[in-house]
């Protein structure tokens, strides 16, 4: 991949593949530090509004939540396997395992969406009018799921298009058993929406 | 390597590909910098052009040129193309991009393609924050912080401001990302961590603070949207919000944000000083660690902008005291610049002037920065003309300065040809005295006690206001005939390929311009980098003509 | 044009285990969240998180086997996260 859309320069660097992989990470800490930046949010609110943030918690879903925690902690497996399956030089099963985490990635969107289509049904869904009546706390704790939880799903969506992506490549076989620092990526970025729902499951769903 | 050609002749940069399409599509790091030289500059100017209008809105009490809703818009306009579109990219952006391959022996940067796309987002960002002035009430009449309550209340383009500045935040990390893959990986051979010249060290404290700090303000900016459009109150107090809070995260970027505009700054200092001077750099290590000290402690101090906020009172001495901490760095630095002069073999040209009025002028912005930084006299001065005075001597008087100091220095390798020395120094004079005629009246003012961001005063600020934007006419004449020496240097003679007789990899072994790769081979790096012992006989062995 | 990258390869059912503590630690953070620990609740919940993302950083994201720099520089943004909640708070503790 170090060819060719913008033709007269092909760079006399060789291939870096820690050097991409660096780059990565210093990625994934800019998306930990643009999380982190609500987490702090999260931890001055729930500090100020320390009963609402429970009565609002109560109102969440904790099995549907806890089957998206299940359903990303698999994916992240396939993930995890489907880089093992092409340093072995198996692209089929590669590609194989990608599609397994697209699918589990779509599974968890479809809980998304239906947890919040039951609050919109409830008309606890921004700018709905029991949304604006909630009580000043209660207001914060969704303000916070809505918007945490929405750029999580953002997040996967982006992670999906980008494994959608890597595979495209691996079947044309750019991506293959010797260079395989693409997928490598792609990988990281999608633990890394993995980890932050580790965090953000217990912290909205599991306050009792 | 095929664009460069038989021994003999070369192809520089401008040359190897022509039209101007090949500049909307280049992905060589010099080229990328001078579109955003270009780019920079023009919005510069606009910003520059909108500060006069204020300065002569300014010139005598009650409304004179501008109604109040207009002055207030001004300043937002002012800020914010100042701060995101100028001050920060300023001197990574441009020299950075240009001269780090050059300084550290590589052929370019790490990921060439996504500096371009840097670049593309820089100019999306600031066509979004021009589009401002186009629709609807109008541009944002916040200030450039974005302060909530009044900015989600608002009825004038805040969403788009906000939005403008966090696709600017993003190109800034792409470029921090970028910086720091290049410095890891693509040194030169010899080329120690410790060998490397410390403009790219600067660079690598910058990049850092760049990708760790940048987020916290994109997460917030996308918060007012969130409050503006969705109607998450998400700093509404009574929906159990906090706006002091959103202070809070604006401030854990934007202080370190100072540290983004003054260390690139600070490192061009470092870079130049030693080239004019002749002389090995006093306490070089001792630089590259205030550096990445400022960068760490610089982190923790943004509480010193709300001491009046309503902050706890613990926190605030506490602020107050990490404050005071990161003041020790800047100093060494000062300390270190004035030490290599010491005994040096001073050449006055251009670009050390330069430098020398950033050591005198950062000094001034410093020294009244421990004025606010500390507690007591913060609760004074805030929110007065003393700030306004002070952070232009810092951001102005130092980086600023630096920035048209790097200009003057890198001139002849960029373009090949020098400028007339005679002009430049003028310009220089006069852009110098007139500078310090704008904002030291402002340090003055506020310690009587005016207030800042109003179009109006008390009829006993009249005095230093009319000194201040007599200054201001000052300052923009030394401009313009900087601009134009500048532009009719192109015009000018040919320069040497090391007319400042430097030692840095960027001046000894590459051409004038530089050729498409920089380096004919990679060079070999065994030298200190501000080695000037037997400098002459070492440029006599290396230099390329 | 020579690949180095580290190549460990890391076993299908090696990740698998991962995989599974992952799991039991998700089981562990729900039964746990049952007993009201006070103000501890959420530390534990915090801390069952953080045994889950070092697995998957270690593991899924190789980070075993990666240099000392990048080692130090994950655990330096972790600390940098923290020692800003913890400045934060310096407000909102004692407001």
């Amino acid at each position: 991949m170090t060819s060719t859309t913008l033709s007269h320069d092909v760079h006399p660097v060789h291939f870096d593949a820690y050097g991409k992989k660096l780059g990565m990470w210093i990625f994934l800490f800019t998306e930990v530090l643009l999380f982190g930046g609500l987490f702090l949010v999260y931890a001055a609110y729930r500090f100020l509004n320390h009963d609402a943030f429970h009565e609002g918690s109560a109102e969440l879903n904790v099995v549907v939540g806890a089957i998206n925690t299940v359903v990303l902690l698999t994916s992240s497996l396939t993930v995890a396997m489907s880089i093992t399956a092409l340093q072995r030089g198996d692209s089929k099963r590669a590609i194989n395992l990608i599609m397994w985490t697209l699918i589990l990635a779509g599974t968890f969107m479809f809980n998304k969406y239906y947890e919040w289509y039951t609050k919109w049904e409830h008309g606890l869904f921004p700018g709905m009018d029991h949304y604006k009546e909630l009580p000043a706390g209660k207001a914060q704790f969704f303000n916070l799921y809505f918007f945490m939880t929405g750029l999580h799903a953002i997040h996967i969506i982006i992670g999906s298009i980008l494994l959608m992506v890597i595979a495209f490549y691996i079947k044309k076989g750019t991506i293959n058993q010797q260079r395989y620092t693409y997928l490598e990526n792609g990988g990281l970025y999608w633990h890394l929406v993995d980890v932050i729902w580790i965090y953000l499951f217990p912290l909205f769903y599991l306050i009792i | 390597m095929t664009a460069i050609p038989q021994s003999g002749t070369y192809i520089n940069f401008f040359e190897v590909k022509r039209g101007f399409m090949s500049w909307l599509v280049t992905a060589d790091h010099k080229r990328i910098a001078l579109l955003y030289f270009y780019a920079i500059m023009g919005f510069f100017i606009v910003a520059f052009g909108l500060g006069l209008v204020m300065r002569l809105e300014l010139i005598a009490p009650g409304a004179t040129i501008l109604d109040p809703q207009t002055y207030n818009e001004v300043f937002t306009l002012h800020g914010v193309i100042m701060i995101f579109l100028f001050i920060i990219p300023g001197i990574p952006a441009i020299f950075g991009n240009f001269a780090l391959p050059m300084l550290i022996g590589a052929p370019d940067v790490a990921f060439p393609k996504l500096n371009l796309i840097s670049w593309y987002l820089y100019v999306l960002g600031g066509l979004l924050a021009l589009s401002t002035l186009l629709f609807g009430d109008g541009p944002a009449d916040t200030g450039w912080t974005f302060y909530a309550p009044y900015s989600v209340k608002t009825g004038t383009n805040v969403t788009v401001a906000v939005l403008a500045a966090f696709v600017l935040g993003f190109s800034s990390i792409l470029t921090g990302l970028n910086f720091i893959v290049t410095m890891h990986q693509m040194r030169a051979p010899g080329m120690t961590w410790f060998k490397m010249p410390l403009f790219p060290w600067a660079l690598y404290a910058t990049a850092w603070i760049q990708v760790l700090a940048t987020p916290i303000i994109g997460i917030t900016l996308l918060m007012i949207v969130a409050e503006r459009t969705l109607g998450l109150g998400l700093f509404d107090p009574a929906l159990g919000g906090d706006p002091v809070l959103y202070q809070h995260l604006f401030w854990i970027y934007s202080h370190p944000a100072v540290y983004i505009m003054a260390l690139p700054a600070m490192g061009i200092v470092s870079e130049t000083i030693p080239v004019f001077v002749k002389k090995s750099i006093f306490g070089y290590k001792v630089i590259v660690y205030s550096s990445l000290a400022i960068a760490f402690i610089g982190y923790f101090v943004w509480g010193h902008h709300m001491f009046t906020s309503g902050m706890s009172g613990p926190a605030r001495v506490i602020f107050s005291v990490l404050t005071f901490l990161v003041a020790i760095p800047s100093a060494i630095k000062v300390f270190n610049w004035v030490a290599t002069l010491y005994k040096g073999a001073i050449d006055i040209k251009v670009p050390l002037l330069y430098a020398l009025a950033f050591i005198f002028q950062f000094a001034i912005g410093g020294l009244t920065g421990l004025v606010v930084g500390a507690l007591a006299t913060d609760i004074h001065v805030h929110d007065t003309y003393f700030v306004v005075g002070h952070f232009h001597y810092v951001m102005f008087g130092g980086t600023g300065f630096a920035f048209f100091g790097a200009l003057h220095f890198y001139y002849p390798k960029i373009w090949g040809r020098m400028y007339n020395l005679k002009w430049a120094n003028i310009a220089f004079v006069i852009f110098f005295i007139g500078f310090n005629l704008v904002y030291f009246p402002m340090l003055v003012l506020g310690m009587m006690g005016m207030p800042r961001r109003y179009y109006d005063y008390l009829p006993e600020f009249t005095l230093p206001n009319l000194i201040s934007t007599i200054g201001s006419w000052v300052l923009a004449i030394g401009l313009v005939i900087m601009i134009v020496n500048l532009i009719n240097g192109r015009k000018g003679p040919k320069a040497s390929t090391n007319p400042w007789q430097s030692v840095t990899l960027d001046w000894t072994h590459t051409q004038s311009p530089p050729t498409l790769y920089n380096f004919d081979e990679t060079p070999q790096v065994e030298r200190g980098p501000y080695d000037y012992r037997n400098y002459e006989q070492y440029l006599k062995e290396h230099n390329k003509n | 044009m020579s690949d180095t990258q580290n190549t460990h390869v890391t076993g299908y059912r090696f990740s698998i285990l991962i995989w599974v503590d992952l799991l039991i630690l998700t089981l562990l953070t729900i039964e746990v969240a049952q007993f009201d620990f006070q103000s501890l609740t959420v530390i534990v919940a915090l801390v069952i998180a953080t045994i889950k993302s070092y697995l998957v950083g270690t593991h899924f994201m190789h980070l075993k086997f990666e240099n000392k720099f990048l080692k130090a520089v994950v655990i330096g943004v972790g600390v940098l996260f923290l020692a800003v909640l913890i400045v934060l708070f310096s407000d909102y503790l004692f407001y």
